[in-house]
């Protein structure tokens, strides 16, 4: 194509021009590589000082026992909190997933997923002010406030998750059942619902995992308490992991520090354990479906 | 299902249906009917509570809104002893704060994304696209805490004197102080947020460019980085914008790890190795100790600047998304 100066025994090895744009490239790879990892030596050294400041601390009576001794009524504390958010926030999260397949019309459908993308946008410090505005101001502290913050930060995951895995349900199996004459309510509970339960169940997991570290919103719902003692009542404020960790590190106490990262490396590697977890059934069940 | 859908066997049903199973069809009335309601009901509900909210947080803040208006935005004296009280400092902090993490976030994210999506082999792949959500997964107060502790004696002792002495000549980077909390360690922890938001979104951005337009630039002699920068990049380029708002909007919300790093300073400082405070991280910071209501108010107050900045770079971010979108490769 080029003149007529071609030399048929020249070596194939790029030179000149090309030999930069190769060499460019190459350094552009190497920097997108670099980056990546960049960010997994980053998550392994959190990773690692949380686990091998943790570990030291941690025995059967840390974990059983109250305040100057042990997490024990952190830990429960928590579980009761999130366990709280769990049952407010995954029926109305697959309402609304199913609101959103099975009825909606197309307005419908935008105002619904705009609601969803700002909530889940909306930062967590500003549900925590709705929050003591609604149900902590002039009342007290409580876990159940902290559920209902959790739960307006899982409702949205939870949607999101349901509606995706709602979507994969096969179109034959809703026709099946039309042309069998099966109403649509019996359609749902009987067929959608069930086929679509692994993705449901998975993403209720993951946004648990997102809620269980949640602290902005607890400060102004339950962070209030004696954290010696164990309680199981949501109606008076709980102790919880993560506002504690935050009362720890603001003071400089190395007791306190010893306590902190103990109930640190708890928290991370449940947090951890179930999106990992999470995220492979997710894609086990999405291939499943998806063949 | 092997039914045998003979045309006689659709009239029988259909004829004995109205007889036989009226009280059926009554239930699976008053079931859909039912299931119809809930429905919609938890749809109403998702849709008030987000009303609620905005609702909420501007009443709290009613009487610091009709005791300083809109000068707020502007006055940078905060005296809660002294009953006097006013964002500008805090504003500038949120921006300055947010502004570094982005800048360095984006770029690396992206070069992640990049990687991810066109270079890694697909074992690495399966391994690292995990890795780098789970950072996302680390609870912020957990990623604070590691910050006040092992970050900031790293960034006191190592990063912010050797910045000093490489570029001290510009007054962003001036003498560090003797703690580690700074407006830029508090950058670089936003900065580990913000990156897996933006790699994840950018990475399935890549993925959805078609091989084939790649494939037809690089039998055109481009390199792949020119494949990069002139099929790929271009075509995703409303998309990753998106993406990086979203991250923007994640760096101005957060709360609790700015808190524990960034030192409650309160005054505008051009150094970013000075104390400073953000709006999110004064109302983490000062509410459980709030005393007066003026000061409960101003507080309120903040939260709505926030709100209103993390409502509008969210919706943004969507339209950016949807308005500049590729071929159906929009930013969620």
């Amino acid at each position: 194509v080029s003149g007529g100066s071609f030399d048929p025994m020249a070596p194939l090895t790029p030179s000149g021009n090309l030999r930069r744009r190769h060499l460019f490239s190459r350094v552009a790879e190497y920097g997108a590589t670099m980056a990546a990892v960049l960010a997994v030596a980053v998550l392994a050294i959190v990773i690692y000082t949380v686990v091998v400041r943790g570990a030291s601390a941690l025995d059967l009576d840390f974990l059983i026992k109250g305040a100057p001794a042990g997490i024990g009524p952190e830990l429960v504390g928590t579980a009761v909190i999130v366990g709280i958010a769990t049952v407010i926030a995954m029926p109305i999260g697959v309402l609304v997933a199913l609101f959103l397949t099975e009825f909606a019309g197309n307005r419908a459908t935008h105002l619904i997923r705009l609601t969803l993308d700002l909530m889940n946008g909306l930062p967590s410090i500003i549900i925590g002010l709705f929050v003591f505005g609604l149900l902590v101001n002039h009342q007290k502290q409580s876990g159940l406030a902290a559920s209902v913050a959790l739960a307006i930060i899982m409702m949205p995951l939870i949607a999101r998750g349901a509606q995706e895995v709602l979507l994969l349900v096969p179109t034959a199996l809703r026709e099946a059942s039309d042309a069998l004459g099966v109403s649509r309510w019996r359609a749902v509970l009987g067929i959608v619902l069930p086929s679509a339960l692994g993705g449901i169940l998975t993403s209720t997991v993951l946004s648990v995992a997102r809620a269980a570290g949640e602290t902005a919103p607890l400060i102004f719902a339950t962070s209030v308490f004696d954290p010696s003692r164990y309680s199981l009542n949501p109606f008076e404020a709980l102790p919880n992991v993560p506002v504690r960790v935050f009362q720890l590190s603001e003071e400089a106490n190395p007791e306190g520090f010893a306590e902190a990262w103990g109930l640190s490396f708890v928290l991370v590697s449940l947090i951890l354990f179930a999106s990992l977890g999470a995220r492979a059934l997710l894609a086990r069940s999405r291939r499943k479906m998806a063949s | 299902m092997s039914t045998t859908a003979s045309p006689s066997a659709l009239d029988v049903s259909r004829a004995a249906r109205p007889r036989s199973t009226r009280r059926r069809k009554q239930a699976d009335r008053f079931g859909d009917a039912l299931l119809y309601g809930l429905c919609l009901l938890a749809a109403l509900l998702s849709v008030a509570v987000i009303v609620l909210i905005g609702y909420q947080v501007v009443h709290g803040a009613v009487p610091a809104i009709s005791k300083y208006g809109l000068g707020f935005l502007v006055d940078t004296t905060w005296q809660p002893n002294f009953g006097e009280f006013g964002a500008g400092s805090l504003i500038f902090g949120t921006a300055i704060s947010s502004f570094v993490a982005l800048c360095l976030g984006a770029p690396i994210a992206i070069a992640i994304g990049l990687y991810l999506s066109l270079l890694a082999p697909s074992g690495v792949r399966g391994v690292v696209a995990p890795l780098v959500e789970m950072l996302a997964a680390i609870p912020s107060v957990i990623l604070g805490f590691w910050g006040v502790l092992v970050l900031a004696p790293f960034v006191q002792g190592t990063l912010e004197p050797w910045l000093h002495d490489t570029l001290g000549f510009i007054p962003v980077f001036a003498a560090p102080q003797t703690t580690g909390s700074s407006v830029f360690t508090a950058s670089l922890i936003l900065t580990i947020m913000v990156v897996p938001i933006i790699a994840s979104i950018s990475r399935d951005l890549f993925l959805a460019v078609p091989r084939d337009v790649q494939d037809a630039a690089s039998a055109l002699g481009a390199t792949r980085w020119e494949v990069v920068r002139g099929v790929v990049l271009p075509s995703t380029a409303s998309g990753v914008v998106a993406a990086s708002l979203l991250g923007l909007g994640r760096a101005l919300g957060e709360a609790i790890a700015v808190a524990q790093v960034i030192g409650a300073g309160s005054e505008i400082q051009a150094s970013l190795f000075k104390t400073g405070d953000t709006l999110a991280a004064r109302i983490a910071n000062q509410f459980p100790g709030a005393l007066t209501e003026m000061h409960k108010a101003s507080l309120f107050y903040l939260g709505v600047i926030l709100l209103v900045i993390g409502v509008a770079s969210n919706l943004i971010a969507q339209w950016i998304g949807r308005r500049f979108s590729y071929q159906g490769a929009t930013a969620r």
